[in-house]
């Protein structure tokens, strides 16, 4: 039997606003996946919970505008732990100009506002 | 036959003869309520017939209050035009805030980047890249005396949105009107203060549920011997919302919550009349009118009996539920921006139609980023059209009298009320927050909503109907520059720099005494912070006696 996806989301930071990680998160166990929900951890915390947990992709959330410093910062720990195949992809208050920032940096895919969830659930499911 | 029954008897008549040939929409269900609720096609007076006048909608400024809490309402006074901002450094939120008097603001509303909310300091470096982020840095006295310089705190009233270190700005707030010889009674103002919903809703709570109760009470029962025009707290229901809550839920919570916050001051043998009327409420709305005029009249119901007959409050204005209301950001969309602006005017009216004290329109950009100066003003104008342009506010409750706004107050009230005593039926609000319950409750009703956006079930225009083309979204937005930030930083290390520690010291250490006791701690809080103690050492030396909450999966 092929393994299920695994999955961690995290909101990234201090930023609080819960809901759009979670809503994420149940549409994506919805579609078969194991979800890993931390809640709020900073980039070092995320890193160490993925790894130890073996994930294939890491989820972030943030809504506070912290995204341009903290989400690129996951990708380098990764890199520098020599990590290179779990995706990290991101989600919330993302002004548009930001996106080919992010994607330079390391970040597989952007999900602003109002981002489809089947859209986002396959992405994350890789049949998209 | 009694007229309504007449009537009644016409209606089905009508629906055979007239209506049942057309062909209309039949099943349409209420948008709001998280709940299964009918809208009937037409409303009658035999809808309402139970409705008694005098007793369940009766005056304004009478109990219960359905009307409004004021006689003549915007007659007598236009709501306060609040617009929340705040962002970078106390210097460039001071121009904001005197640009925004100068147009016509009538009230301040003051935002607090994430760091001051969980109780960091500007120069703590491992919090550096949320400095200034999403409201303005606040850590010492100092930054509260250049937030409001050339402001008169006499003649203003500043709303300030927090929580966790809500004490500490409340004592901030009266030492610089102590500086500047302005008495405490003259001084007006909120800080939300709302402690409870931190934990399921918005996130900036620091110490577990019960000695942050106590902090809570403690500023409220300061306020009411100190700084008696200043409300200690704004019970607020519109971050339940802005996280997916629904109609009905939001109320529950906001009015469960208040009654915890009532019950823990009660119980320190305070009486009812002598905090309750400065208790106030904050609730967000969306677009439809109908439904939310129809909230805030159940709501107020609600609450007038709530105080009369389970607390015996006997000063009718314990029993107002006054109400600082928001346009609901959840609502404004990333495509197509500029309809968000037609939302908010929709938004907006649906809160002055209901009868708010206070408003705040957000910015039409609130779905990219913080709003500028230009979107700030259009938010601003938006009220002040309604205000002047509309004859809205010429007559007290307009929409009351209507056969669906009255039957709808009344299926709203039921609902609320039912789904209250379910939740007090589970626990108190404590115990639901600490098991999860509520998050768990926002979060179903939030992934129902999401998929019914998603479906296409709930028409979101410019997104999931009536999209246009692909099209690249010019926008200009709020940015922060990193240099602003930087001289912040060094700002903070010189003030500590320069302050008497050793007073500072001090002071901590009598205010970790008071902790660990019973006794009030605001005095405390005061002291230190006349001293330039900052917001992250109270706030540590409190954790230290407090502990910190770990929070519930769900």
């Amino acid at each position: 039997m092929k393994k299920a996806i695994r999955v961690v989301i995290a909101r990234l930071g201090m930023d609080a606003h819960w809901r759009g990680s979670v809503v994420v998160a149940r549409a994506i166990r919805d579609a078969g996946m194991e979800v890993i929900y931390l809640g709020n951890q900073m980039p070092e915390a995320i890193v160490e919970t993925a790894i130890q947990e073996d994930v294939n992709v890491i989820g972030l959330s943030t809504l506070s505008g912290n995204h341009l410093e903290l989400a690129p910062e996951v990708v380098r720990l990764l890199r520098e732990k020599g990590i290179r195949d779990i995706l990290v992809i991101l989600g919330g208050t993302i002004p548009p100009d930001d996106i080919p920032k992010l994607k330079a940096a390391g970040i597989a895919e952007v999900f602003g506002t109002g981002s489809s969830l089947e859209k986002i659930v396959r992405f994350v499911s890789g049949s998209d | 036959m009694t007229k309504e029954t007449e009537i009644a008897k016409e209606k089905k008549r009508w629906e055979a003869e007239t209506l049942s040939g057309q062909s209309y929409k039949k099943n349409v269900k209420a948008m709001l309520t998280g709940v299964d609720l009918d809208v009937d096609v037409l409303y009658t007076p035999a809808d309402i017939k139970d409705t008694d006048y005098l007793e369940d909608i009766g005056f304004p400024g009478e109990f219960p209050f359905t009307r409004g809490v004021y006689p003549s309402m915007y007659r007598g006074r236009l709501w306060t035009m609040r617009q929340y901002s705040g962002f970078d450094t106390p210097e460039e939120s001071n121009a904001r805030y005197k640009y925004l008097l100068a147009q016509g603001n009538t009230g301040l509303s003051v935002a607090f980047d994430l760091p001051s909310q969980m109780g960091y300091d500007s120069d703590n470096e491992d919090i550096e890249e949320e400095v200034g982020k999403v409201g303005v840095a606040i850590s010492t006295l100092k930054d509260m005396e250049i937030l409001f310089d050339g402001i008169n705190l006499g003649e203003i009233t500043t709303s300030f949105t927090i929580n966790g270190i809500a004490s500490i700005i409340l004592a901030m707030y009266v030492a610089v009107a102590d500086e500047r010889g302005i008495p405490r009674e003259k001084i007006g103002g909120t800080i939300q203060n709302d402690i409870l919903k931190e934990y399921a809703a918005r996130g900036t709570y620091l110490y577990p549920p019960k000695p942050s109760l106590r902090l809570v009470a403690d500023a409220i029962e300061y306020c009411m011997n100190d700084v008696p025009k200043f409300n200690p707290i704004s019970i607020s229901g519109g971050h339940y919302r802005s996280g997916g809550a629904s109609m009905v839920q939001e109320a529950s919570f906001t009015m469960l919550n208040g009654m915890t916050y009532i019950e823990s001051i009660i119980a320190r043998g305070i009486d009812v009349d002598k905090f309750a009327p400065r208790l106030s409420y904050l609730l967000v709305n969306h677009c439809n009118i109908f439904e939310e005029v129809a909230r805030y009249r159940a709501v107020r119901r609600i609450w007038a009996h709530v105080m009369r007959d389970r607390f015996n409050a006997k000063d009718p204005r314990s029993m107002m539920f006054r109400v600082y209301s928001a346009g609901c950001g959840d609502v404004l969309t990333y495509a197509e921006p500029e309809n968000n602006i037609v939302r908010l005017t929709l938004m907006t009216l649906a809160g002055i139609l209901g009868g708010s004290q206070a408003y705040f329109t957000p910015g039409y950009d609130e779905a990219y980023a913080l709003p500028t100066e230009e979107t700030a003003l259009l938010g601003l104008r938006t009220q002040q059209i309604i205000a002047y342009e509309s004859g809205v506010p010429n007559t007290v409750d307009p929409l009351g009298g209507s056969y669906y706004i009255e039957w709808l107050t009344d299926k709203i009230e039921d609902e609320i009320l039912k789904y209250m005593k379910h939740l007090e039926e589970r626990g108190n609000m404590v115990e639901l927050v600490e098991q999860g319950y509520i998050q768990s409750e926002m979060a179903r009703i939030a992934f129902e909503k999401t998929k019914k956006k998603m479906s296409g079930e709930e028409v979101v225009v410019g997104v999931n109907k009536f999209q246009a083309s692909e099209k690249k979204e010019q926008i200009q937005l709020h940015q922060t520059d990193p240099e602003v930030i930087k001289k912040r930083i060094e700002s903070v290390k010189q003030v500590k720099k320069e302050r008497d520690n050793d007073k500072v010291a001090h002071c901590l250490k009598d205010l970790k005494k008071a902790a660990e006791g019973t006794e009030n701690m605001m005095p405390y809080i005061l002291e230190t912070v006349k001293a330039y103690g900052s917001v992250e050492e109270i706030v540590t030396t409190l954790k230290e006696v407090f502990g910190e909450f770990k929070e519930p999966l769900i």
